[in-house]
């Protein structure tokens, strides 16, 4: 399975991730209009794209982060296991991901 | 003892194994791992909701010490866990002396700057100076 080199693909974008947040509370610090265009930026089309690429990757280095956990305490270290605990981690991603997207769009947040 | 075991008595008591210091970092990646496993879910939540609110909803949010406290925790154990996971992974990929030790100063440097200006600018926001 592909899971090990995602959880370090997805890591090491959700560096972006962490610049991201970073630029949300320098930008709120720097005043109403910087604010508003860092928020104009994020809800542009490629920002809402960068956002979903985000909410994507959380997810899934969350999901595997606790599988990785799991394993670290020496359970479901079988070939069994670990192909359906992957298979789990992959449908708690997409899950997650449609979850808090449709959260965001009933709630108005996207708009 | 088997034969094959050429750890001194002295080693083993010490327990710091190859690398010279033990399981340390291995630890404190988990553990801060652990604390991140809340911290994400309420991260997600808190993006959510602050992309609903214009700045004056979100001075007012962030003015909230829960949710001040909670975003500076979230910050600091992510980054470090950022710095961490980051380092593995170019001390597993580059192998360039200079390379290696530009790279990892490179992430431990934007990390450093990236998260003491984002909480610096959190509690400038929090206690009431924006």
């Amino acid at each position: 399975m592909a899971t090990s080199i995602l959880h370090r693909v997805t890591g090491c974008g959700l560096y972006l991730g962490g610049l991201i947040l970073a630029g949300w509370a320098v930008s709120l610090a720097s005043g109403p209009e910087v604010y508003a265009t860092f928020k104009a930026v994020l809800g542009s089309p490629l920002g809402k794209v960068v956002m979903l690429g985000m909410s994507v990757s959380a997810f899934y280095h969350l999901g595997n982060g606790v599988r990785h956990l799991v394993w670290d305490f020496g359970h479901g270290l079988d070939i069994k296991s670990a192909n359906s605990s992957g298979i789990t981690v992959f449908a708690f991603t997409i899950a997650a991901t449609v979850a808090a997207w449709a959260i965001a769009y009933m709630t108005g947040a996207l708009a | 003892m088997k034969n094959a075991d050429f750890r001194t008595p002295l080693s083993r008591a010490r327990g710091l194994g190859s690398a010279k210091h033990g399981v340390s970092h291995w630890l404190s990646e988990r553990v801060g791992a652990v604390a991140l496993v809340p911290l994400i879910i309420w991260g997600a939540y808190a993006v959510i909701l602050l992309a609903g609110l214009d700045y004056y909803g979100a001075v007012a949010w962030i003015g909230q010490p829960v949710n001040a406290t909670l975003m500076i925790l979230t910050i600091a154990i992510a980054f470090t866990h950022m710095v961490s996971g980051v380092r593995v992974v170019v001390e597993d990929y580059i192998h360039k002396t200079f390379t290696k030790a530009a790279l990892l100063l490179l992430n431990a440097g934007i990390a450093l700057l990236a998260g003491a200006l984002a909480i610096f600018s959190i509690l400038k926001v929090a206690l009431g100076g924006a």
